[in-house]
């Protein structure tokens, strides 16, 4: 009490409350919180009219009709709305493209991170970053006129359209998103847990998998989840390379339509607005959304489980 | 100590010694000797070049690129310099271990952590791993505290069990020289305690090479010390002749507190 007193008759008014210095404050505050809150919002709108236009769509089709019939049809005269080879085709076209993408984005990850020497890293790196930046409309082609009839070569009976082509060309356009996600999760890895490991006698290789990988696994992880949502998501390269026939088959070498490549399509159609056509690409849209929500939950969790240790 | 020279076991000796980071010479014409299974520690001022030193040993330098030896270390009784150019840095960290300032156990279990020196050496009958840790835990004084535990991840130890178990870990691979950079330097009084008396015990199995920071340290567990100084080194003999008769004015000063 004699302390607070003597400083207040040293410093009169210094410790004052500043009224000026508070609103800028919370002003500062509320306009940080209004950006957060605009990313919510808008996820909550989309979300929002997904469900708003598939309720009306689910007014005319059941759900059990929707996840049972193996046919996608809904702009024949005789209708049928079976969004199973839509996903299908999502999942065949998303895995090829994944065991392309993740293999190989891990693979340069590691040499980036542990074993390329500056200035490999420095010229590599910007090349990496513009395969990600190639539109994906030029992907498209280079699939279908590209690797496709490369594919042809080997697979002589391969379609002009395939999930095969369009999927591998997806896998290369992901490689840079796995790969320097993954390549930063083992950079921030610290240099005393490598030379823990070099220490003991282990080489580069044995530092890198052993040591680094694990210690970088939730970053890994958050890569991969990454991976797979573009891959889920892609449009272009799909649409233009894999055929936009829905197709109920889990063979990559043959054409099919993904949920995307459907919902292009119909978006670029003619179908007036209200029909039970039109609503159908909002349950489309709908069923992609809760796809890739299942593996960001997945990866979350993943994430929570294997935070960086270290 | 040894009085008859005839009867002195070098584990090892450094002749004339220089190292570069680039063009920054960090240790000049460094010469000294590692009495077998003794304890040798490094003192001096931040800076010194001790732990560029102790580094050399297994060859740590090679990681980065830049880095430069001139000199020689002896590694007896092989009588191999194992700075040569033709010595492979692995083959030297496999019987030279190191324990370092912070612990950094790995992102694995306390079992996997201790196995590790083994496995990177292809040992993978369980039988020997299992009975190599458990020796390698118990010379590091680890072994009750964690024998219910070892499949824990290694990270749920304390800042002192988590050095003990790096300590284990160097253990593990019966390595002929051990070296200690300020092993203590972050961790609390008590664990620092431990760790000292755990060193101390560790002589009689391995030689040690230990950088610290903290003269008490230097004088309560060494055998001999060397006080270096700007990447020389100013004096080594037996630590009780360094604190008590040095013969070295520098070596006098810093000892009794009146310089770094």
């Amino acid at each position: 009490m004699a302390v607070k007193s003597h400083n207040k008759a040293k410093h009169p008014g210094k410790l004052g409350y500043s009224f000026r210095r508070h609103l800028h404050e919370r002003f500062i505050e509320l306009l940080l919180f209004m950006s957060a809150l605009l990313s919510v919002a808008i996820m909550l709108a989309i979300i929002a009219m997904l469900v708003k236009e598939s309720y009306v769509f689910f007014q005319h089709v059941s759900l059990w009709e929707f996840l049972t019939d193996t046919q996608w049809t809904p702009l024949f005269d005789n209708a049928h709305y079976g969004i199973m080879p839509l996903v299908a085709g999502t999942l065949v076209s998303s895995m090829v493209a994944l065991l392309v993408a993740l293999p190989l984005g891990t693979i340069i990850a590691i040499y980036l991170s542990e074993f390329a020497p500056f200035t490999v890293r420095e010229i590599a790196k910007p090349f990496l970053e513009l395969l990600g930046g190639v539109p994906t409309v030029v992907y498209g082609y280079f699939a279908l006129l590209f690797v496709t009839p490369l594919l042809q070569i080997i697979f002589p009976e391969l379609p002009g359209f395939s999930l095969l082509s369009a999927g591998l060309v997806m896998g290369i356009m992901i490689i840079p998103y796995v790969s320097s996600m993954a390549e930063d999760a083992m950079r921030a890895v610290p240099m005393h847990l490598r030379e823990g490991s070099y220490a003991m006698g282990a080489t580069r290789f044995q530092t890198a998998t052993r040591v680094v990988m694990p210690a970088a696994f939730s970053g890994i992880a958050a890569a991969y989840i990454l991976g797979i949502s573009r891959a889920i998501g892609e449009t272009m390269v799909v649409a233009i390379a894999a055929g936009m026939q829905p197709n109920l088959t889990w063979n990559p070498m043959e054409p099919a339509a993904t949920i995307t490549a459907y919902i292009v399509q119909v978006s670029l159609g003619d179908l007036p607005h209200g029909s039970i056509g039109y609503q159908t690409i909002f349950a489309a849209g709908l069923t992609l959304l809760l796809m890739t929500l299942v593996f960001n939950i997945f990866g979350h969790l993943l994430r929570k489980r294997y935070r960086e240790i270290y | 100590m040894e009085t008859n020279s005839e009867s002195i076991q070098y584990k090892s000796e450094v002749k004339d010694l220089s190292f570069y980071y680039d063009t920054f010479n960090a240790l000049k014409n460094v010469n000294m000797v590692l009495h077998d299974k003794k304890i040798t520690a490094l003192i001096g001022p931040s800076g010194c070049g001790k732990s560029t030193f102790l580094r050399c040993f297994n060859r740590m330098h090679d990681l980065y690129p830049g880095n430069r030896y001139d000199g020689e270390i002896m590694l007896y009784p092989d009588d191999v310099n194992i700075l040569a150019e033709n010595v492979d840095p692995i083959e030297v960290r496999m019987r030279i271990s190191m324990v370092f300032q912070k612990p950094n156990p790995f992102p694995k279990s306390i079992y996997e952590n201790v196995a590790y020196g083994l496995r990177v050496r292809g040992v993978k009958q369980r039988a020997i791993l299992d009975e190599r840790i458990e020796t390698a835990l118990r010379n590091a004084a680890l072994w009750d505290e964690v024998k219910d535990r070892l499949h824990e991840l290694a990270f749920n130890l304390s800042g002192g069990q988590q050095q003990r178990l790096c300590i284990a870990r160097a253990l593990a691979t019966d390595p002929e020289i051990l070296l200690f950079d300020e092993p203590t330097s972050a961790l609390d009084p008590i664990a620092t305690a431990s760790i000292e008396e755990l060193i101390a015990d560790l002589k009689s199995k391995v030689t040690i090479l230990i950088v610290t920071h903290n003269m008490q340290q230097a004088a309560r567990v060494s055998d001999y010390t060397a006080y270096m100084y700007l990447g020389e080194l100013i004096e080594f003999d037996v630590t009780d002749t360094i604190f008590i008769k040095p013969k070295n004015k520098q070596t006098e000063d810093y000892i009794t507190g009146r310089f770094g």
